[in-house]
């Protein structure tokens, strides 16, 4: 099997607001793998996802995705293939439809409402939650539809922000299982920034963060 | 036409600032000051503008015209760009939605023959456009740094989610032309029921028929409406990518 390198940072930095937030990050991730980061607060775990996610740039140092520096794509192209979910996400619109079906008007196609039910209901959410007002929806539901937004079209990589710190264990075993689910059919690469333990010994590979350097590399 | 006002008859008239003063003394509203800078400098900036106005409808001459038309739209421009605080570019973008504007919506007139080229009608015409023009970029340039702010996260989402900065603005950019076209939209609702426009009081004033003034009125409030749409849409779409980097990010 060819083992393809889908991400890889050379010494990569970040200083910002006079403060070097990330320095000198090395990290190879191959495609299918699933990675936690981990770290305590104000780290830069989250920074690190960010600029993967080109939400922000680097101020140092390479990205390469597929081989290619990432300043070689078209951005919004890149972020339909590497894709970052919001640690509390904001739904916009009115209903839920307008949220899961803002990924096809970005492609200029049409709704694929078929797919967007069975994604619902795997998440345990009924159909007709696709017409329901976004403002009657609970923490738990809003970040299963934000989820959900993230991967109707399948990203080659998947950015995962403390997408569960706020739930509680029922909505976090839903997420997790439905993505681990998807994960398992597919060859989708995930890196996931977790406090939790538990969630964090999801991934196949787990990276410490410790004051913007990469501290260890622990392979489960 | 009986139009008569002597420089002794506005004295009188000032005991109508006077009011505004003793409330503002009264009140303790300190603005008696502000009053006094203001109504002086409005008193200054018209007599002036009377005495070139006064020059340039006896020169009659198209290049002068031309030119008062340019400093009219610059001005207008240069102070739709200091009402976009900090927006990048925004000197560009206003003098390109104004000078659009005029452009438009004056030629349409002048072909239409609904006003002549000449300095009396397309002096005020002008100043009429620049003026709503300009009003309607500020607020656009108003509304586009509150809806970016505000909606700063959502446009993130979609960001993340591979849309392009106008796919990701495009809820912020429509909210943002209508805010800027809504005051001349809801003036135009309200003509003639609770307000006499100035153009139209100015011809009654100076003796002509009122259904000959209001036939003016209705061409100035067809030119009012086209130049707000037309300039919030030009400022809108020029002015909303001044908010992403050249990387697709928001700026800070």
């Amino acid at each position: 099997m060819i083992i393809i390198e889908i991400l890889k940072i050379e010494n990569l930095g970040f200083f910002a607001q006079n403060k070097q937030i990330l320095d000198s990050i090395n990290l190879k991730i191959q495609e299918g793998e699933f990675v936690s980061i981990v770290g305590p607060s104000g780290s830069g775990k989250s920074t690190l996802l960010k600029i993967i996610a080109n939400i922000i740039s680097k101020t140092s140092g390479n990205l390469y995705f597929n081989g290619k520096p990432i300043e070689e794509y078209n951005s919004s192209d890149y972020r339909k293939e590497v894709s970052y979910c919001f640690q509390a996400p904001v739904l916009f619109g009115k209903t839920v439809k307008d949220n899961l079906s803002f990924p096809y008007e970005i492609r200029n196609m049409e709704f694929h409402k078929e797919k967007s039910i069975k994604y619902l209901e795997e998440v345990n959410l009924p159909a007709d939650y696709l017409d329901k007002k976004i403002n009657t929806l609970s923490g738990g539901e809003k970040q299963r539809i934000a989820v959900i937004r993230n991967v109707l079209f399948q990203p080659k990589v998947l950015l995962l922000d403390e997408i569960t710190s706020a739930l509680d264990a029922e909505n976090r075993d839903i997420i997790w299982n439905w993505l681990c689910n998807i994960k398992a059919n597919s060859n989708m690469t995930i890196l996931m920034v977790s406090h939790n333990e538990d969630d964090s010994k999801l991934g196949d590979k787990i990276i410490s963060i410790q004051d913007g350097k990469l501290e260890l590399q622990e392979v489960e | 036409m009986d139009l008569q006002i002597a420089p002794f008859t506005l004295i009188l008239s000032f005991s109508l600032v006077l009011i505004g003063m003793f409330i503002s003394y009264r009140e303790n509203l300190g603005t008696w000051k502000e009053i006094i800078y203001s109504i002086t400098r409005a008193v200054i900036q018209l007599a002036i503008i009377g005495y070139l106005l006064t020059y340039l409808f006896e020169a009659n001459n198209a290049i002068i015209t031309s030119s008062m038309v340019l400093v009219i739209a610059f001005n207008a421009s240069w102070n739709a760009h200091k009402r976009s605080n900090n927006i990048s570019n925004s000197l560009k973008i206003s003098m390109i939605s104004i000078f659009t504007s005029v452009l438009l919506s004056l030629g349409i007139l002048l072909i239409s023959g609904s006003v002549k080229f000449i300095p009396s009608q397309v002096v005020p015409i002008t100043g009429m456009i620049c003026g709503n023009a300009m009003t309607t970029i500020g607020l656009c340039y108003r509304n586009l740094n509150n809806l970016f702010r505000d909606q700063r996260q959502q446009i993130l989402e979609k960001l993340s989610l591979g849309a392009s900065p106008k796919q990701a603005a495009t809820s912020i950019l429509r909210e943002a032309i209508k805010l800027g076209m809504q005051p001349a939209l809801d003036s135009a609702k309200t003509l003639g029921i609770v307000t006499l426009p100035g153009m139209m009081s100015g011809l009654m004033f100076a003796g002509t028929m009122p259904l000959t003034a209001i036939m003016y009125q209705i061409m100035v409030t067809f030119m009012l409406v086209a130049t707000t749409s037309i300039s919030s849409y030009i400022a809108s779409f020029l002015a909303y990518k001044e908010f992403f980097n050249k990387n697709q990010q928001l700026t800070a």
